[in-house]
């Protein structure tokens, strides 16, 4: 039995020190922590978390992912949230987590100083999720190519069809970007259903590649892989601001938008601390925070002052999007196999 | 026993298995000792805390102990606040009364009943109360109310669980499993068990969902529509203009790549064991590089090669006139990727199996007047047959997961992968349709498993046994030198261009447009700033860097321990269910790593096994996901190892784990490494299966990586992969360093006779 009294001792030894170790723990602190879900650009994403933890003393435990795979990730922890809040990202997976009772309802005193669209967001997705800033749908053209093949400037959806452009614009699939699914709403709020299709079905002889991700095309055309790329215009302003041989443009028939949307998770833990970042989120102080970091959609805080390089939304000529209708399940659905059997499935 | 330098070191020794005479074999009688497993049970019912310890919250996590939070079952049990552990007493009082009792059928009965029973109840209580209380909705109204709520298990019952199932192996072996050894039913069971935990637990949660739809009802319609979809299996390509189904393009570049990989890595294998050509080392190196290199980079580096306005096709253009073209989207690119990824794995499972061909036989049919060729194709060629079998089979799979390549090269190559990454994340979420396409994903891997044990067959491969093996390996025929040679060095080349290009993308300011050298990109990324307290990592890569690096090197050891350990059994031990084991080590492999990520989230974020956002579930998400190559890697050497080794040792004395110690591990040197560096390399570089399990404190190198690609950011992007390269250099050194060589008694191809034959 020598063995036994060895494993009793070294039992009793183990299980001292990790006693020892669970009372080494230390308490966290007082001001309490937040987990924020951010869904932008990592370098926006951190001076953020940062300005918030200086201003309140919260703690911040921020994780960035793509507003799709946070949509999927809050879908997967509905039955023991972990985040908090969810900040930032395109509108459509915010509309879809409200659809579904996945976030909560809650009015800020900060409503009334924001634009129409960002309220309207917040009515639409029944008081769920709300509008921190705007960027409109265009396309960028790579100015060496426009010049080297001597075409003619697009400036109209419809220029895009120009035979000589065949296999020369890119945008992305919408049935894995919400910017490219942005466009195919556009198109039939602009068109009308079948007309829209019609013209996509043009479109289609002159895309040389539908990628997944949706700011792809904008640094495609940086790199002169393409000649025109559809994305969102603040995209395309991100590389031109690099110093891309590129030019933007606000399509003339009208376009379409997305509303980067805040929402607070249901069953959040902090309840408190979200509602707090949440109001603080939509003072012009945190959202001029965007344009230092280098990204020009523009706030949705009257009093924010809109960055110099954003696409002025007053000068686009920008369309009344419906998105309770086009972010609807039901209707991105029939949309989304709509185009899959009419438009992608077609030989060139 | 010594190690088995000693054995096969001196040619001829007389003695080895004829001395130990007759076979004595522990029986239950002898004795297995279940006292100090069942004092851990014990200790963990009655004093370890048996709830998941909330360190971040602001109470002292074992305030109030033994009751409270971080009380004890016991505790906690007696004192009416979990009544509904108090039951747990009757198993471990059935287990207390076998291990008291002389009657060893009796004993080993009671063992087992107790065992089994603490199991059944320990994770029965778990399921059936959650943390609001009642699981499921039938239990609330049959009990009413909403029922005690508790938290997840923590380091008690993860402990009890364990030594509940350590009893049932004991007692079984008690009763004559496994030759009544105590160590492999132990082993075996517990392999079982973290496979059923960690493998079939959540991947089972998300296969049910294919026959769900997006409410969570029951649809069999739904999924018949679905998996017979004209877009996964539609044949148009073969007729007109149209697209093919996803399914027959997965397939067909994973058959593609599994070729090329296999035949790229034994090209290398060959060279590297077989010749004496100049720059070994520079080959290998080029050859364990692109396996180090984050995803996204690779393709990355094609496109600013061989994309439109890429170097090479500029290069073209202007001197041959050669039209510039998109041809690097779609399947040409997908594949000259995949292959550059993973070459290195089919290489390092061959090298192994090259070097362990016995010298002697190859003498013995050239001594026999074969041509050089003749017993290069009718004996060394099928003697590395369950090598290549296993390199293909890995290739295959590896293709058929990969997300990264096809992600940036795919153009409208549409493969399984990325359509269910995007049937989770993308515009238009259908989880069920994500689960169809996993199912169709792990279908084919079945199939090639078991293509590849089909061919294998049944035949023997032992080229190492226990005699040493004076002879020398027989150089290769010509024609096949020149052909690896034609091969391999072209390859190398075009590898070391595109890590050129890489390392150089990195101090650049805009890789492909701006060539002005900067050091912006490093500065951003891992910038140190002397600060009050001393050094601050105010880089914004820092965080993500420590991180990646902790649960790479907790991961790695793991992964080696349990993937080699499971390669041991399934080749040296027979019992009941050993297919079907054996499949279920490469279930996680085979399925894509969001579906995986997805499904770790589902089964791992509630109670009672409550796992995410720890730095535990990272961990224990990349063991299981690549504990394949260990295990593919060890059965694939260890069916060269002639079995007698093992035996002289069980019958001089020895006991499974010491024989595995001194004799079967020295010789799974070659698999130990490449278990070890690929895991480590792996849980540096893996992404689609991370995403959803990073948390913010445990954010990974390749989510940020991801971050800035998607942000278009490439240069912070390059610059980060080139020091996790070298961060992975420098590993697979020290990994090699203390791992050390394989030594078989063999003599150098004519490098210093001398020495060897005295050695």
């Amino acid at each position: 039995m020598s063995t036994t009294g060895a494993g009793l001792r070294s039992a009793l030894l183990a299980a001292s020190a990790l006693t020892a170790v669970f009372s080494a723990a230390a308490p966290a602190a007082a001001e309490g922590q937040l987990t924020v879900y951010c869904s932008v650009q990592e370098e926006w994403c951190r001076p953020m978390m940062a300005a918030f933890e200086k201003e309140t003393g919260i703690k911040v435990s921020m994780t960035r992912k793509s507003s799709g795979e946070t949509y999927a990730q809050v879908k997967a922890e509905a039955a023991n949230p972990k985040g908090d809040i969810w900040w930032g990202g395109t509108g459509d997976p915010h509309m879809q987590a409200a659809e579904e009772g996945l976030t909560q309802e809650y009015q800020s005193p900060k409503n009334a100083e924001l634009n129409d669209w960002a309220v309207r967001q917040w009515e639409q997705s029944k008081h769920r999720a709300i509008g921190v800033y705007s960027g409109a749908l265009g396309f960028a053209y790579n100015t060496k190519l426009i010049a080297e093949k001597k075409l003619a400037e697009p400036k109209c959806w419809a220029d895009l069809l120009d035979p000589k452009l065949k296999d020369e614009v890119q945008v992305a699939d919408p049935n894995s970007s919400g910017t490219s699914y942005t466009m195919l709403a556009t198109m039939v709020q602009i068109m009308g259903e079948q007309k829209a299709f019609d013209y996509l079905k043009a479109l289609h002889k002159n895309i040389n590649q539908y990628t997944k991700s949706g700011a792809a095309p904008a640094k495609a055309t940086s790199l002169g892989e393409t000649t025109v790329g559809i994305a969102f215009m603040h995209d395309h302003v991100t590389m031109i601001v690099e110093g891309a041989p590129m030019k933007v443009v606000a399509p003339c028939e009208g376009t379409g938008y997305e509303i980067g949307s805040m929402s607070i998770i249901k069953g959040a833990k902090n309840l408190d601390n979200a509602k707090k970042f949440y109001d603080w989120a939509l003072t012009p102080a945190a959202q001029a925070i965007g344009a230092q970091a280098k990204s020009y959609q523009v706030p949705s805080n009257k009093a924010t002052p809109v960055p110099p390089q954003a696409p002025k939304l007053s000068e686009i000529k920008l369309i009344d999007f419906d998105f309770a209708k086009y972010g609807s399940s039901e209707e991105r659905k029939r949309l989304l196999a709509k185009w899959d059997a009419e438009v992608k499935n077609q030989p060139k | 026993m010594t190690a088995i330098t000693d054995v096969a070191g001196r040619p001829t020794r007389p003695r080895a298995a004829g001395e130990g005479s007759g076979r004595k074999r522990r029986s239950g009688a002898e004795g297995v000792r279940s006292g100090p497993v069942l004092l851990v049970a014990w200790i963990a019912y009655a004093i370890l805390p048996w709830y998941w310890l909330d360190l971040s919250g602001s109470a002292h996590p074992l305030a109030g102990y033994p009751v409270g939070p971080g009380g004890s079952a016991l505790a906690l049990g007696v004192t009416g606040r979990a009544w509904w552990l108090l039951p747990l007493l009757v198993p471990l009082a059935i287990a207390t009364a076998g291990w008291r009792s002389a009657d060893p059928q009796r004993r080993n009965g009671l063992l087992v009943l107790g065992g089994a029973l603490g199991l059944l109840a320990t994770l029965k209580q778990g399921f059936l109360i959650g943390l609001k209380g009642w699981s499921f909705a039938w239990l609330a109204a049959l009990m009413g109310g909403p029922g005690p709520t508790q938290v997840g298990f923590g380091l008690g019952a993860g402990v009890l669980l364990y030594a509940f199932l350590l009893l049932v192996c004991q007692g079984l072996a008690g009763r004559g499993w496994c030759r009544g050894d105590a160590f492999v039913v132990g082993a075996v069971g517990t392999v079982v068990a973290l496979i059923l935990l960690f493998v079939f637990f959540p991947v089972s949660t998300i296969l049910a969902s294919a026959f769900q739809d997006n409410a969570g009802h029951l649809a069999l319609g739904e999924f018949a529509a679905k998996i017979t979809d004209q877009s996964v299996w539609g044949l148009d390509c073969v007729t007109g203009q149209l697209r093919c189904g996803v399914a027959w393009n997965t397939v067909f570049l994973g058959l593609i790549v599994g070729v090329a990989t296999t035949a790229l890595g034994l090209a290398f294998a060959l060279i590297a064991t077989r010749t004496r050509f100049r720059f070994k080392g520079a080959l290998r190196l080029l050859s364990i590089l692109p396996i180090i290199t984050p995803p996204f980079v690779i393709g990355l580096a094609l496109i600013l090669m061989f994309g439109r306005s890429g170097a090479v096709t500029a290069l073209l253009s202007e001197w041959f006139g050669v039209p510039r073209s998109r041809w690097i989207y779609g399947l040409p690119g997908i594949f000259i990727a995949q292959v550059l990824a993973f070459t290195p794995i089919a290489y390092m499972v061959l090298v192994g199996v090259v070097q362990g061909i016995s010298p002697s036989l190859e003498e013995a049919s050239q001594t026999l007047r074969a041509s050089r060729w003749t017993t290069f194709r009718t004996l060394t060629l099928p003697l590395i047959r369950p090598g290549l079998a296993n390199a293909f089979l890995l290739g295959f799979v590896e293709s058929l997961a990969d997300f990264g390549n096809p992600l940036v090269l795919g153009g409208n190559y549409e493969v399984l992968s990325t359509k269910i990454f995007f049937a989770v994340v993308g515009a238009a979420t259908d989880q069920g349709r994500a689960a169809v396409l996993s199912i169709v994903l792990l279908g084919f891997t079945l199939l090639a498993f078991w293509a590849q044990q089909m061919w294998v067959g049944k035949k023997v491969y032992v080229t190492v046994a226990g005699k040493g093996d004076a002879g020398l390996p027989a150089p290769l025929p010509r024609r096949v030198a020149w052909a690896c040679y034609a091969t391999a060095v072209p390859w190398a080349l075009f590898t070391a261009v595109i890590y050129i290009l890489i390392l150089v993308g990195g101090f650049v300011r805009s890789l492909g447009r701006d060539y002005t050298l900067t050091l912006d990109h490093y500065v951003a990324g891992f910038r140190i700033e002397q600060g009050l307290g001393g050094w601050v990592f105010s880089g914004g890569a820092w965080d993500s860097f420590f991180a990646t690096v902790e649960v790479a090197a907790m991961a790695a050891p793991l992964t080696a321990a349990i993937g080699l350990l499971t390669g041991y059994l399934l080749t040296r031990q027979r019992f009941a269910g050993l297919r079907a084991f054996e499949f279920s080590t490469l279930l996680s492999f085979a399925i894509p790593g969001t579906v995986i990520g997805v499904s770790y989230i589902l089964a791992f974020n509630v109670p009672p096994f409550e796992l995410t956002g720890t730095a535990l579930i990272l961990v224990i998400c990349f063991v299981f996901r690549n504990m394949p190559v260990g295990v593919r890697s060890a059965v694939a050497t260890l069916s060269q190892i002639d079995k007698s080794l093992d035996e002289a040792s069980l019958t001089l004395g020895a006991r499974s784990w010491t024989t595995i110690r001194l004799v079967v591990a020295p010789l799974l040197r070659p698999a130990i490494m490449a278990s070890l560096v690929y895991s480590f390399v792996r849980a540096m570089t893996a992404v689609s299966a991370v995403i959803f399990l990073v948390s913010a404190q445990y954010n990974m190198a390749t989510t940020y990586i991801v971050g800035r690609v998607e942000a278009g950011e490439f240069g912070i992007a390059i610059a980060y992969s080139s020091v996790l390269i070298v961060v992975m250099l420098v590993a697979i050194v020290g990994i090699e360093a203390l791992v050390g060589k394989r030594k078989l008694g063999r003599r150098e191809t004519a490098a210093s006779p001398a020495v060897a034959v005295g050695g």
